[in-house]
Parts: structure tokens; C-alpha cells; sequence
């Protein structure tokens, strides 16, 4: 789960993390009034969105003056705002942060992550922060120190120490730096993060080291022990589809292809695209239904699918193991009478009760094709997709 | 022979009186040996109790000291699971299996540093299990698909393994033993460490690798391979066609940072003598092919 930047420095502030002080806002008139509670000749208005890149795309202006602030606020509020992680049509801006300026002398990067290799929270730091650290960690690894925390004792004072003297922060200022990384794991630890950053982590003028942006994402396996993160999540933020899959525990995503898949597992679920997208076609989603699926689930699934208005065929692809391929045959027979499929449909059925499912399809009256296996399911409904007029480009 | 688990292994289940657990245990007993193979389960408020003539014990220790049992298949909901692979790497079990889904990071970070130097290995969590078709079924996967025979499946993910097998049995290639790693970033047993036993393992002749985006496990177990692998591996990767940033499901499958791509993955197999497919639909004809 995502949150947005206030957010986390809200929760950053509360581990001693040092950051600016600011007012998040509705309104541009709630902007204005907040840089006048603020105090002070410079504000930076920034949008909040959950997507990063916000400032190379103009979401985020200095002003000088209550009037620019005003004028910033008036213009940032309710854009949509592009960048390389909100695809093409951007993301629309509903709230402001509105922050005292800063003197910033040097932009440095913190962050921290779960590591697959160590099993271990890694905390990753570098000189160079600011808004290009993804070309930097794909041209200039070196430049990434990197320390893996032992869960046992934490991040330990000399490792702080260590990381912030090769970013280049001056003896003078460690201890500032160590109080924010420590803080930082602190934070990641007991939040059940799962990504956690501070980009840029600035030296300022006067010596002071400040979090002037911060991310923070959540562990979703962890939601139970958190019933605050109820109030942190923004429905505006995330896609609609997806929201409404979440009610009914169905693991989806949207993609932008016309290929609807309705799969169980996640591994099959990929593969499903992967060779969709082989024989020619593009996916419009991914889609797990997981082990327990109902028929009331599959119907939802495939409601959900039906509401993407370039969708050109759906493909049924599962392998039966819990799941047994009577339930979802009826699920779909079921969906397929609630909902006026629009398309053609795809199906193929094999593992548990694989000949009671094909016997539940084949009685219905449905104009259902079937696939004997996954290459030929995956054929058809590329052909499907296409018209049905010329058969699939096959590719190996 | 086989790997990790076979007809004389003894397994008890921890999450025993819970609806899931019941239902698997129920099946992996009906599952070929399975009678004699499950005789026991843990359930610390119901000691004494039993479950379809099976016994239930308070802890995982008393278990293993009255059955003899050295295995432990998990089904404890997400909150409490972590804490039960504890309690087996405490009791010094041979092996643990955890098929729970959707346990937090934090939790299993802490249990895998608890683990260092303990001898019990873990699959999982987040898996389907291990099977050794017509032996022992520990875990969630169907048995009827599988038979036995002399090829090795280990792979991340559930249903995407019962294709391999599915593909396999078209051919009529049977398996020595299938194993699911789990779909989570921070587990027990990786790809190379599977590898490892089916090289060792006589009556396996050649491994099918099926891998997911994220992380660097498949690249880990390539290079070595490359290095030191006697017996033919053929793999797939899912996941060409995620976007990067979207969690795909399992919680490790996420190409972050422009690393663990299905690209990247493949390419590096590839250049260990690992044979790759990018047709999920042709992993065992892939398989078949390098068959002496």
C-alpha cells in the first residue's frame, strides 16, 4: 500500500527524522492560509500524488510570495499530472503540501528496502540525490553504499556513522544523519514497510541535515496489525478496477492491452499474459482468483473485465488443484447469464474435475470456445481478439 | 530415491483443527503411503483430541518425541505462522513446509535470522508444498496430476508448476519429486538449493526451473549451474510482460529498479547452458528434448 509524501513525513517526524515543517491542503485557499501559518519569504507547493517524479513533471514550485503560492496552488490543483510512473493520461492532483523553503546545499539519497539475497532491510545511501537516482543506480552502482541491517540489533550507530561519511556529510553533521537513518530503519521496522525513502536527503546551508521528500510503502500481508493504514489510504490514487477487485479479494491489475484473463495463481497468471502477448495479442489485466474462488467471485472478475470498454476477448485459463474446475465452469456459466458478454469467450479447464467443468460449459448453451491446452486457448482467443477473420501469428 | 521427502517420511501438521488444514491433511493421508506418513498434528488448546484417528499434540516438540514424526506441514493463519516455523526450528525438525500465504515481511525476517545455524530446512512459505508422486504429497498440490518417474520440477509458483507437470504427463514423463519454493521475497529453500539435491538425487535425470520476475534467484542458480550441474536444466520464466513496480500476486514478483526482468533472468540462464523457453505452453517439450 501506498501513501502519500505528508503522510510519511508525518510518521517519519514521530522517529525524530528531521524534516520541513508543512501543512497539507484541499484548497487554494487553505495553501495560502497555511504559508501564512508557516511564516517565512519562500514555500515550496508540492502535489500529492502516489506516483514519484512529481517535480520534473510541475508538481512542485517555489514561491516567494503569498500571491505566487496562491498562483502555484491554483495551477498544480486539480491538473493532471504526468510522470514516468502515471503513464501517459497522469495522475489528477487533489491535495497540496504546502512547506516552508529550504537552503539546500547538497541533495543526498536514503532508502531502504527488503533484500531478497541477505533476507535482511537494506539500507541503500548515495552522494548523488536528488531527481535522477534511478539513472544513477543503473549507470553508477558504485555510487550506492549499501549496508544490510541485522535484525538482531538494528542499525547500529558505527554503521550509521559509516554510510553518512561516504555520502559525503561532514564530521560535524553525522550525528544529525546517524539520529535520521536509524530513525528511518526504526520507522521501517515497526510500520511493516516495504519500501521506505528520503530523496533528497539535503545538507542545508547552515549545516542541518532534513528529509525533504520522503515515500513510504506498506507490507500488505501486514494490513491486519494495522488499522490505521485504513485512514492513510487514498481511493482517489488508486485505478478503479482495481479498488473494486480488492472488495472481493480478487488480486488484480489493469494493463492497457484488450485481452481479458481470468486465471488462478499468479505464476500461471503471468505466464497467461506472457504467452497472450506471444501469439500477437496484448493483455488487458492481470487477474488471480486465487484457490477459493466462488462462483460469486468469478462473476465479479468478470464484471470487472467487462467494464474495460476496448476489451476484445476473455480468456479463462485454469489449472484445478484446490480449485476445482466444476466451481469455476459454474462461476462463469453464472457470470456469463448476469452480464451481457460482449466478446468472445475463451476457456480452458484442466486439473480437479476437469471432465464435470467441461460437461457444466458444454450444457449451458454459451457460444464458449474451448482450449485443449494453453497454447491453443491462447491462440484462439488472439484470433478472437483479432476479429476471428485471420488466425494467430504464432512465435516460439 | 527422491528429494527432501518419501514414503517413510513422518509428518505431522501444525494448524491441524483449522479448515484448511484438515481438508490437506485429509488428502496428502488418502495421497498414496499418506496412511502411514501423517501421525500427527499440533494444535496447542486441543491436546489429546484427534483428527480422522490422527493425534493432536500441544507443541510441535511432543509431537516429534511420541510419533517420531520430523517433518511439519504448516496451514497457521498469516498472524501466527511465523511463530510456528519457530516452534518446528526449535523442536530441531528435518524439515518444514509452510504453505500459509501472506505472512508480513517483518515476521518471516525475524524467523529466518532465528533459523541461522539451525539445522531444519524450510520450504516456503506461500507455496504449494513438495510432492514424491506415488509416494508423499505434503502440501496443497493435486495429486492425481502427477505419477512418478525421473524428472525434477522445482518453481516458485503453484499452478504454473502443475502446468509443467501437466506438460509432462502429455508426454508421459513422470517426476521424482516437484518442489514449490513459495512466491514471497524472504523464504526458505531457492531455486539453487533444489538444484543442488536433485543433482545429487540418482533417480532424477533432469530438472525443469520455472522462475518468476524479481529478485535474483534463477540468476543465483544458473551461475551455479553452470559451475556444477551433472544433469540437463530446461527453464521458463513468467512475467515478460509485467510492468515494472506492480506487484504481480506474490509479493516477490515485482521488477524493481529495473532489476529482476523475465529478460534479464533469461538471458543469464541461457548463457549457463540452462535451455529457456518463453512459451509457458512448451516446457516440457522443451524438457523431452534434452533427454539423452
Amino acid at each position: 500500500m501506498k501513501i502519500h509524501e505528508y503522510q510519511a513525513k508525518e510518521i517519519l517526524r514521530r522517529y525524530e527524522v528531521a524534516t520541513p515543517r508543512g501543512i497539507p491542503c484541499f484548497s487554494v485557499d487553505e495553501a495560502v492560509k497555511a504559508a501564512c501559518e508557516l511564516g517565512g519569504k519562500v514555500w515550496v507547493v508540492k502535489a500529492q500524488i502516489h506516483a514519484g517524479g512529481r517535480g520534473k513533471g510541475g508538481g512542485v514550485k517555489v514561491a516567494k510570495s503569498a500571491e505566487e503560492v496562491r498562483e502555484w496552488a491554483g495551477k498544480i490543483l486539480g491538473m493532471m499530472l504526468k510522470t514516468h510512473q502515471t503513464g501517459p493520461e497522469g495522475q489528477k492532483v487533489r491535495r497540496l503540501l504546502i512547506e516552508e523553503g529550504a537552503d539546500i546545499k547538497k541533495e543526498l539519497y536514503v532508502g531502504m528496502v527488503v533484500d531478497r539475497g541477505t533476507q535482511r532491510v537494506a539500507l541503500m545511501a548515495s552522494s548523488e540525490g536528488g531527481m535522477d537516482i534511478e539513472e544513477v543506480a543503473a549507470h553508477a552502482p558504485e555510487k550506492i553504499h549499501k549496508v544490510f541491517i541485522d535484525p538482531g540489533t538494528g542499525l547500529k550507530d558505527a554503521e550509521a556513522d559509516g554510510i553518512a561519511a561516504k555520502i559525503g556529510i561532514s564530521a560535524a553533521s553525522v550525528p544529525q544523519a546517524r539520529t535520521i537513518l536509524k530513525g528511518l530503519y526504526k520507522a521501517f521496522d515497526e510500520t511493516d514497510s516495504s519500501l521506505a525513502e528520503i530523496n533528497p536527503l539535503i545538507l542545508a546551508g547552515d549545516g542541518k541535515v532534513v528529509a525533504l521528500d520522503a515515500k513510504i510503502n506498506f507490507d500488505d500481508n501486514a494490513a491486519f496489525r494495522h488499522p490505521e493504514w485504513q485512514q492513510l489510504r487514498d481511493l482517489d490514487e488508486e485505478d478503479p478496477a482495481e479498488v473494486e477487485a480488492s472488495k472481493y479479494d480478487l488480486n488484480y491489475i489493469q494493463l492497457d492491452g484488450d485481452i481479458g484473463c481470468l486465471v488462478n495463481g499468479a505464476g500461471l497468471a503471468m505466464a497467461t499474459m506472457d504467452i497472450i502477448k506471444l501469439y500477437g495479442g496484448a493483455p488487458a489485466n492481470f487477474l488471480d482468483v486465487g484457490g477459493g474462488a466462488t462462483a460469486e467471485k468469478v462473476t465479479e472478475a468478470f464484471k470487472i473485465m467487462l467494464r474495460i470498454a476496448h476489451l476484445k476477448a476473455i480468456l479463462v485459463n485454469i489449472f484445478g488443484g484446490i480449485m476445482k474446475c466444476d466451481v469455476i465452469a459454474a462461476g462463469v456459466v453464472a457470470a456469463a447469464k448476469q452480464v451481457s458478454l460482449r466478446v468472445p469467450l475463451v476457456v480452458r479447464l484442466e486439473g480437479t474435475n476437469v471432465d464435470l467443468g467441461k460437461k457444466i460449459l458444454a450444457e449451458s448453451g454459451l457460444p464458449i470456445i474451448s482450449g485443449n491446452n494453453m497454447a491453443d486457448a491462447a491462440q484462439k482467443v488472439v484470433a478472437a481478439a483479432e476479429g476471428g477473420s485471420k488466425p494467430a501469428k504464432g512465435k516460439r | 530415491m527422491s528429494i527432501l521427502i518419501n514414503k517413510n517420511t513422518r509428518v505431522m501438521t501444525q494448524g491441524i483443527t483449522g479448515k484448511t488444514g484438515q481438508f490437506h491433511t485429509r488428502m496428502g493421508k488418502d495421497y498414496a503411503n499418506g496412511r502411514n506418513c501423517y501421525v500427527a498434528g499440533v494444535n496447542p488448546k486441543k491436546p489429546g483430541e484427534s483428527f480422522e484417528g490422527i493425534p493432536i499434540f500441544a507443541t510441535v516438540k511432543e509431537a516429534k518425541e511420541k510419533t517420531g514424526a520430523t517433518v511439519s506441514v504448516i496451514y497457521v493463519p498469516p498472524p501466527f505462522a511465523a511463530a510456528a516455523i519457530d516452534e518446528a526450528v526449535e523442536a530441531d525438525l528435518d524439515l518444514v513446509i509452510c504453505i500459509t500465504e501472506g505472512i508480513p515481511v517483518r515476521d518471516m525476517i525475524r524467523t529466518k535470522y532465528r533459523m541461522q545455524g539451525r539445522r531444519t530446512k524450510l520450504v516456503g512459505p506461500n507455496c504449494p508444498g513438495v510432492i514424491t508422486p506415488d509416494e508423499i504429497k505434503i502440501g496443497i498440490m493435486p495429486g492425481h496430476i502427477h505419477k512418478k518417474g525421473r524428472i525434477g520440477v522445482v518453481s516458485r509458483s503453484g499452478t504454473l508448476t502443475y502446468e509443467a507437470v501437466g506438460q509432462l504427463m502429455e508426454l508421459g514423463l513422470g517426476q521424482s519429486s516437484c518442489v514449490g519454493t513459495g512466491g514471497d521475497p524472504v523464504n526458505g529453500l531457492k531455486h539453487i538449493d533444489v538444484l543442488k539435491m536433485f543433482n545429487d538425487d540418482p533417480e532424477t535425470d533432469a530438472v525443469i526451473m520455472v522462475g518468476e520476475i524479481g529478485g535474483s534467484d534463477e540468476e543465483t542458480a544458473a551461475y551455479w549451474v553452470k559451475a556444477n550441474m551433472k544433469k540437463p536444466v530446461v527453464g521458463f520464466i513468467a512475467g515478460v510482460t509485467a510492468p515494472p513496480g506492480k506487484r504481480m500476486g506474490h509479493a516477490g514478483a515485482i521488477i524493481s529498479g529495473g532489476k529482476g526482468t523475465a529478460q534479464e533472468k533469461l538471458a543469464v540462464m541461457e548463457e549457463c547452458g540452462i535451455k529457456v523457453t518463453k512459451n509457458p505452453a512448451e516446457m516440457g517439450k522443451l524438457l523431452k528434448s534434452v533427454l539423452k
